[in-house]
């Protein structure tokens, strides 16, 4: 029997989508039965009391989360987000709900052992509930007290050896896609890299000490499995420098229809024979290939290794061999100053482990943001008001086109004082000898 | 209940302490295939909606069921997904950027039995509990946010809608008729934690009332100046004002310049701004994140506002829908929904989809404004 009655969040148990409700009322269900019996060190009820408090909202259409609450484990600034609800008296269960944030292994790979015993931790010592994953990339633990935070770091760090993501004003959680483990497209390890920069990185995650949250996010190729470019202050993009391989047989196996074009992506309606003319030659951006009927060629200066013709055939053709990754800097979501999309600042990078090229680039970005940046400005919004010069200047990039799609059409140019001959001290008494007042 | 220690003791809080070990490696969890085959990957096909095969150099095969998840996930449903993996692949799964579970097998045969065991499992409420499917040219998993489910600033919930919209467009998350893959994300407020702007469709939780000022708490609960300065429009400031006698340091808000951001209030909880009728959801369409053929690109705003219309929010769905179906209708293949609105006209969109298009729709908020306004005669009429 449900704790509190749910009419509105019931309705939310139909559908062929599966019902988050459901879930929560079969994690209910679970924990009253207790067949393992449990002593559980948070209330055994909290799924009924945040079912009751969902409810709650869906009446009045606010949240009943009240506003932060610093809570966290000895030594770290970030990994848990102190949450409490403002309706304590209603919903015991859940009056104290702090989220957990747990490093997940780059590429999100598990083993069933590994997620058991975050199960077991969990079961014991938490609400039962999760998010898998959150947006940063974390495996989120959903609702615990604050009592229990030390003993499940303790549990976490000493029996899996596995350990807090981040949250605050910190490096938050590095994030991959699956990259080389299974996608041909990848132009460099992503999930080795990520890897590599969250353990050298430790101290950045767990110890708040930016001007406001930074991201790294790698994405193996231009098609941005996990959005890099779009969400992370640092995104690594693989791409490469020579040219596409071609498999002129498999380009002519494409266009007599033996193999399905885009990986049989389309397959779910008919949309007549594949034209390679009409769906890839004129599709490319840069108008850089070009078919004679029975060869394909890519003038390869002009390509721009947008992907469209690799995935439009991938069994004809290949990155190529020269690999490496673009890094873009200062993407964001809307606050404080608006959305930004990354900016490009290495075209190319090679990508070798220990990736200390990668590193210096970074590091090099913190030192200047933390000199510079306003409380709550992510590094997007300093590079906007500072200028992109300034970041050249502090990376020691040279500046090349790659870095505009078009040149400034306003001559406002600042000008260093160097680069002026003479300086910009001036002699006016001089000035006026050859000029009266 | 009893207390259960870990071993860990607050008398001496760093004894034996473990810190910075970070996660695991990632190989640690590898399938064999995929350890074996590590960047040797020679091509991939969809087999059909929801599976995917990928060949290795050396002919080896991985077969991977993809199936759609919750975010909010219980621990029982995780143990269930244990179960299923290994039974049949070895113990090992993975989960992806939007939220989907895959399994991996190495033979097509266990691929079937796997994809009609994982099609075969529903909840009591008679929903799915892993559907196939999610992949190419169709509708993936949303992406979203905490909502009311666990959020302080939210303007909706996104557990809730996200549901209904999956219900909604469940037929294309089993199907791939699409031009092109539609990406789809919920942020239930204009913080986005979820990437929002850069999907083909963003459902944005807005609030519409500027705060309200808890003038006896303001001086206990705020660093008065980092609300004023959190203000992107620099609509706060500080005053002093009379509260029950006495001169309190309090905050004003100039209303006519909010536009309900909600920063302030996450400096200072003296200002809450969540209301029940002021909130509710805008429709963003035509971002992606991808480079293929255009640039990336953020999301327009399409639908000013929706209200919130728990539990089944059917207008938002409704929505959606139309969206989704116009642009199936009249795309070319390979062309992602902002690329097709802004190849026929932002004025061709708004008269095929119906929508209309008010004064709401026109940016207003510093440069980026101007650049989003037509400086030319070609338009259409
Ligand atoms: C010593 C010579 C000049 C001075 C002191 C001068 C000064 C100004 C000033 C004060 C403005 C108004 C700026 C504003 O509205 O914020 C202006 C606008 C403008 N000036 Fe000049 N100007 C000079 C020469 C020129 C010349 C030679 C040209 C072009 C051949 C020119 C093109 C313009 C244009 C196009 C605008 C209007 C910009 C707009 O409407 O936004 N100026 N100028
Ligand atoms: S971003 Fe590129 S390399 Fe990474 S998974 Fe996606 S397509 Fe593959
Ligand atoms: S990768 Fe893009 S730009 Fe390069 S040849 Fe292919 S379609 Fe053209
Ligand atoms: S988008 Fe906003 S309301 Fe939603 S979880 Fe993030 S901060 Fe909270
Ligand atoms: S909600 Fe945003 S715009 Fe409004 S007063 Fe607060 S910070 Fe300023």
């Amino acid at each position: 029997m449900a704790k509190h009655a749910t009419p509105q969040l019931d309705q939310l148990e139909s559908g062929p989508w599966p019902s988050f409700v459901s879930d929560i009322k079969q994690e209910a269900a679970m924990r009253a039965k207790n067949p393992k019996g449990l002593d559980y060190q948070i209330p055994q009820d909290c799924p009924d009391d945040l079912l009751g408090v969902l409810e709650l909202s869906y009446a009045e259409k606010e949240t009943h989360w009240k506003h932060g609450g610093i809570v966290g484990v000895f030594g770290y600034g970030g990994g848990v987000i102190g949450r409490y609800c403002d309706q304590p008296e209603q919903f015991s269960g859940v009056a104290h709900f702090h989220t957990m944030r747990v490093a997940q292994p780059s590429g999100k790979y598990y083993n069933t052992k590994f997620l058991r015993d975050l199960c077991d931790i969990w079961d014991l010592r938490g609400s039962g509930l999760t998010n898998m994953h959150g947006s940063t990339g974390d495996i989120v633990l959903l609702g615990t007290q604050t009592h229990q935070l030390e003993e499940i770091f303790f549990e976490l760090t000493h029996n899996m050896h596995v350990d807090l993501g981040g949250s605050g004003s910190n490096l938050r959680t590095p994030e991959a896609c699956l990259g080389q483990s299974r996608c041909e497209y990848a132009c460099y390890n992503t999930q080795d890299m990520c890897y590599q920069l969250t353990q050298d990185y430790q101290d950045e995650l767990h110890r708040p000490a930016f001007p406001y949250k930074f991201k790294f996010k790698f994405d193996g190729c231009p098609n941005g499995c996990v959005c890099a470019m779009a969400r992370s202050d640092f995104a690594v993009v693989g791409t490469w420098k020579d040219d596409i391989k071609i498999d002129q047989d498999k380009v002519k196996a494409y266009v007599g229809g033996a193999i399905r074009p885009n990986a049989g992506a389309h397959a779910g309606r008919d949309w007549g024979k594949f034209d390679i003319q009409a769906e890839m030659i004129d599709r490319c951006p840069s108008r850089c290939m070009k078919w004679d009927g029975a060869k394909l060629s890519i003038k390869t200066a002009d390509c721009v290794r947008c992907m469209h013709c690799i995935n439009t055939m991938p069994q004809a053709l290949r990155i190529g061999d020269e690999r490496g990754a673009s890094i873009l800097v200062g993407a964001k979501a809307p606050v404080v100053d608006g959305a930004q999309m990354g900016s490009l600042l290495m075209p190319f990078i090679s990508c070798e482990a220990p990736y200390d090229d990668v590193k210096e680039v970074i590091e090099k970005i913190w030192d200047w943001w933390m000199e510079e940046g306003k409380n709550r400005e992510r590094v997007g919004e300093t590079m906007k008001r500072l200028s992109f010069q300034k970041l050249l200047e502090v990376t020691k990039i040279p500046a090349t086109a790659c870095h505009v799609k078009e040149p400034r059409s306003n001559p406002y140019i600042f000008f260093k004082e160097e680069e002026v001959p003479g300086g910009w001290q001036r002699d006016l008494v001089a000035y006026r000898k050859r000029h009266q007042r | 209940m009893v207390f259960i220690s870990s071993g860990y003791n607050p008398e001496k809080p760093m004894e034996n302490r473990i810190t910075d070990i970070g996660p695991h490696k990632y190989d640690e969890y590898f399938p064999p295939v995929i350890k074996k085959n590590l960047g040797k990957w020679l091509y991939h096909e969809i087999l059909e909606p929801g599976v995917l095969m990928h060949v290795a150099e050396n002919g080896d095969k991985v077969y991977t069921v993809r199936v759609g998840g919750t975010r909010t996930m219980s621990i029982t449903h995780i143990r269930e997904l244990c179960d299923i993996a290994d039974q049949y692949c070895g113990g090992y799964l993975r989960w992806t950027t939007r939220n989907n579970v895959e399994f991996m097998v190495t033979n097509e045969a266990a691929m079937k039995k796997l994809r009609d065991e994982l099609d075969s499992r529903k909840f009591e409420g008679g929903s799915y509990k892993f559907p196939v499917g999610g992949t190419g040219a169709g509708i993936s998993n949303m992406v979203h946010t905490q909502g009311w489910v666990h959020c302080h600033t939210p303007a909706t919930d996104a557990s809730g809608p996200v549901k209904c919209v999956m219900d909604a467009i469940f037929d294309d998350f089993k199907n791939m008729r699409m031009p092109a893959p539609v990406r789809i994300a919920l942020a239930c407020c204009i913080n986005m934690c979820g990437a929002v702007h850069c999907s083909d469709i963003g459902l944005v939780g807005i609030h519409r009332k500027p705060p309200m000022i808890d003038h006896q708490w303001a001086d206990q609960l705020c660093e008065i100046p980092l609300a004023v300065a959190a203000c992107p429009t620099a609509a706060v400031r500080p005053i002093k004002v009379e509260y029950n006698g006495e001169k309190v340091n309090s905050i004003a808000v100039k209303q006519e310049r909010c536009m309900y951001c909600g920063n302030c209030y996450t400096m200072c909880p003296a200002l809450p701004i969540s209301d029940g009728e002021g909130d509710g959801i805008a429709i963003m369409v035509g971002g992606k994140v991808s480079n293929r053929i255009s640039m990336p690109k953020f999301s327009k705003v399409v639908v000013g506002y929706i209200p919130n219309e728990p539990p089944r929010w059917p207008t938002l769905t409704n929505t959606v829908k139309h969206i989704v179906e116009v642009y199936a209708a009249n795309a070319r293949k390979y062309e992602r929904l902002g690329d097709w609105a802004e190849r026929i006209g932002w004025e061709s969109f708004f008269k095929l989809t119906g929508l209309e298009f008010t004064h709401h729709l026109i940016d207003d908020f510093r440069d980026p404004a101007y650049y989003t306004w037509r400086q030319s005669t070609q338009f259409k009429f």
